[in-house]
């Protein structure tokens, strides 16, 4: 009986705290119907959202995967001095306001900030642009893919890594043979959680972008100016093509999983 | 064939390895035994390089390998805790070795069946290591070891982490392993029965130091000091001497009570209290104990028949 009513209260509230929201959102994007609902998402600046959010995501997540996977090495295999340091410091983003990333990266390339006057001389354009916005993604997702890596490193230990040494494989071949077929799960979900938090970022990306529709809008700040803008349902659109863009990432994931442990 | 010179290892303030110097013989079958944190284990990672030492040098075949990297050394390690390749198949695991050295195809493949044939694995190569007893991982790590004809032969606890009677089947096998491949061979124990059993020489190490090196007999007849008396084989000490069980001798000598007796099979363990109050234990066969009618209360006279003395 106490099973059912813990079964029931936990699904109660994730019904309640994250289904109906989810739902409604899809709900009320087709109120108007579906072809309110495509003319909502095939608009120049929708579109060019939805282009941007992509293009930054895909700048973001590599580069954080390499990041993540090297720095996650560097923490679990103590390798040299200051893994502490870095270790500490790979959760500030965690720790941060966005919205205080943001405004950091505005006073180091603003225009009045340290490199800022360097970078407009010749000519690169890094806040109210792409790379501004790019840089806020990588700082706001950069956790995901250490955290996920660390404890696997940590629990598989260095032994197969000593064991290929030790029978010729040199420290690359030993990466690329033994520790990443080995961590590769770890991997695979912090890909997926930078994937979610890089599409979904709000707050830092808001202050470096200077949201200038279908220029520096990405597909969260388009969903908020539709929704100030009193467009409710090219608001609810924008946030379902969001929404489902993560739910294929997770799907994505759990569709290659299994058939990896089957064997 | 293997050389370890004036090796010194500190981790932090702790010494590891303190002066060591041990000589291999090519061909032979070495134990490094030792109570842990003696520094064998240490002792066995510097010989392959897993582990660089403060000072000292290390040869092996005649060449200078102290600044070698593992890859270059020629050695096989096998770990106690197996370090299996838990995403490869047994033959992937064994061909690893030669897959690097980029050999062949059908060489590596025929290679790779005389071994798994050599470690009885034939019908295992297409399983994952998770598919095989803890016996069976160890084999597949000394045949994964052996493919790439190492000329020498590294095993740290290689039986550590097997129940007993497995361990002891193990052993049995590793012996017979051993003449055929002839392959020089180390191995750290903290167990003396295993490494009576499977050394030609035995290397006793505590607190960083070797204590005393010599065929399993010598060390057993004649121990250099007390830790080696004590480590290697059963013993009582009387005061200053000390006296293996199987060397005390009833009918004559100091009187003493029998307090226990222990039907182990064959053997039986007496356990005894001298009238000084000293205790010490017998080791008598079954048919002594009930000639003598030794019994819990019994009345008796025992006498070292040797005893041996460390000034």
């Amino acid at each position: 009986m106490a099973r059912y009513a813990l079964r029931i209260g936990a699904l109660g509230y994730l019904a309640a705290l994250l289904g109906a929201p989810v739902v409604l959102v899809g709900w009320r994007a087709f109120e108007d119907g579906i072809d309110a609902f495509l003319t909502a998402i095939t608009t120049p600046e929708a579109l060019h959202a939805l282009w941007l959010t992509l293009i930054i995501a895909a700048i973001a997540v590599p580069a954080n995967t390499v990041f993540g996977v090297l720095c996650a090495l560097s923490i679990a295999r103590r390798r040299f001095r200051g893994h502490g340091l870095v270790n500490t410091l790979v959760d500030l983003p965690l720790a941060l306001s966005p919205v205080v990333v943001g405004l950091a990266l505005f006073l180091v390339y603003g225009r009045n900030g340290w490199f800022g006057e360097a970078l407009i001389d010749n000519g690169v354009r890094v806040i109210f642009a792409l790379p501004g916005m790019v840089l806020a993604t990588i700082f706001i997702s950069l956790p995901f893919v250490v955290r996920e890596v660390v404890p696997v490193l940590r629990e598989i230990g260095d032994e197969q890594e000593q064991a290929a040494s030790t029978l010729g494989a040199s420290s690359w071949q030993t990466f690329w043979r033994i520790t990443l077929p080995a961590i590769r799960w770890g991997v695979a979900y912090g890909v997926v959680l930078t994937t979610a938090r890089a599409i979904g970022e709000f707050g830092a990306v808001s202050v470096v972008s200077g949201r200038i529709a279908g220029r520096t809008e990405t597909m969260t700040l388009h969903v908020e100016e539709r929704f100030q803008s009193f467009d409710l349902v090219g608001a609810y659109a924008a946030s379902l093509v969001l929404a489902l863009i993560a739910v294929a990432t997770l799907v994505a994931i759990n569709l290659l999983r299994p058939k990896e442990e089957e064997r | 064939m293997i050389e370890a010179r004036n090796i010194t290892k500190h981790y932090g303030e702790f010494v590891a390895l303190d002066d060591v110097s041990v000589h291999v013989e090519k061909g032979s079958l070495t134990a490094l035994l030792g109570p842990s944190g003696s520094g064998k284990s240490t002792l066995l990672r510097v010989i392959a390089g897993l582990e660089v030492p403060d000072s000292g040098a290390v040869c092996i075949a005649g060449r200078d390998a102290t600044m070698l990297a593992p890859q270059q050394r020629g050695v096989g390690f096998v770990f106690q805790h197996y370090a299996a390749f838990k995403h490869m198949t047994v033959r992937k695991n064994v061909a690893f070795g030669l897959e690097i050295r980029k050999r062949p195809k059908a060489e590596v493949r025929a290679r790779v069946d005389e071994l798994l044939d050599l470690v009885q694995l034939s019908g295992f190569a297409d399983r994952y290591p998770a598919q095989l007893s803890g016996g069976q991982r160890q084999r597949m790590a000394l045949a994964r070891a052996l493919a790439v004809e190492p000329e020498v032969l590294l095993l740290d606890e290689p039986f550590g982490a097997l129940d007993a009677r497995v361990r002891k089947e193990l052993r049995a096998w590793l012996r017979r392993l051993h003449d055929e491949v002839h392959v020089t061979t180390i191995f750290v124990t903290h167990d003396q029965e295993e490494a009576m059993d499977l050394a030609d020489q035995i290397v006793v190490m505590s607190h960083g130091q070797v204590e005393q090196v010599g065929r399993p007999r010598e060390l057993y007849d004649n121990p250099a000091n007390e830790f080696v008396m004590t480590f290697v084989g059963e013993v009582n000490q009387l005061g200053e001497r000390f006296v293996r069980p199987h060397d005390v001798e009833f009918g004559d000598g100091d009187e003493a009570t029998v307090e226990r007796v222990v039907h182990l099979g064959f053997e039986v363990r007496v356990e005894l209290r001298l009238a000084n109050g000293e205790e010490l234990w017998a080791q008598v066969t079954r048919e002594e104990a009930e000639r003598l009618e030794l019994t819990e209360g019994a009345h008796v006279r025992v006498r070292p028949r040797r005893a041996k003395v460390f000034g």
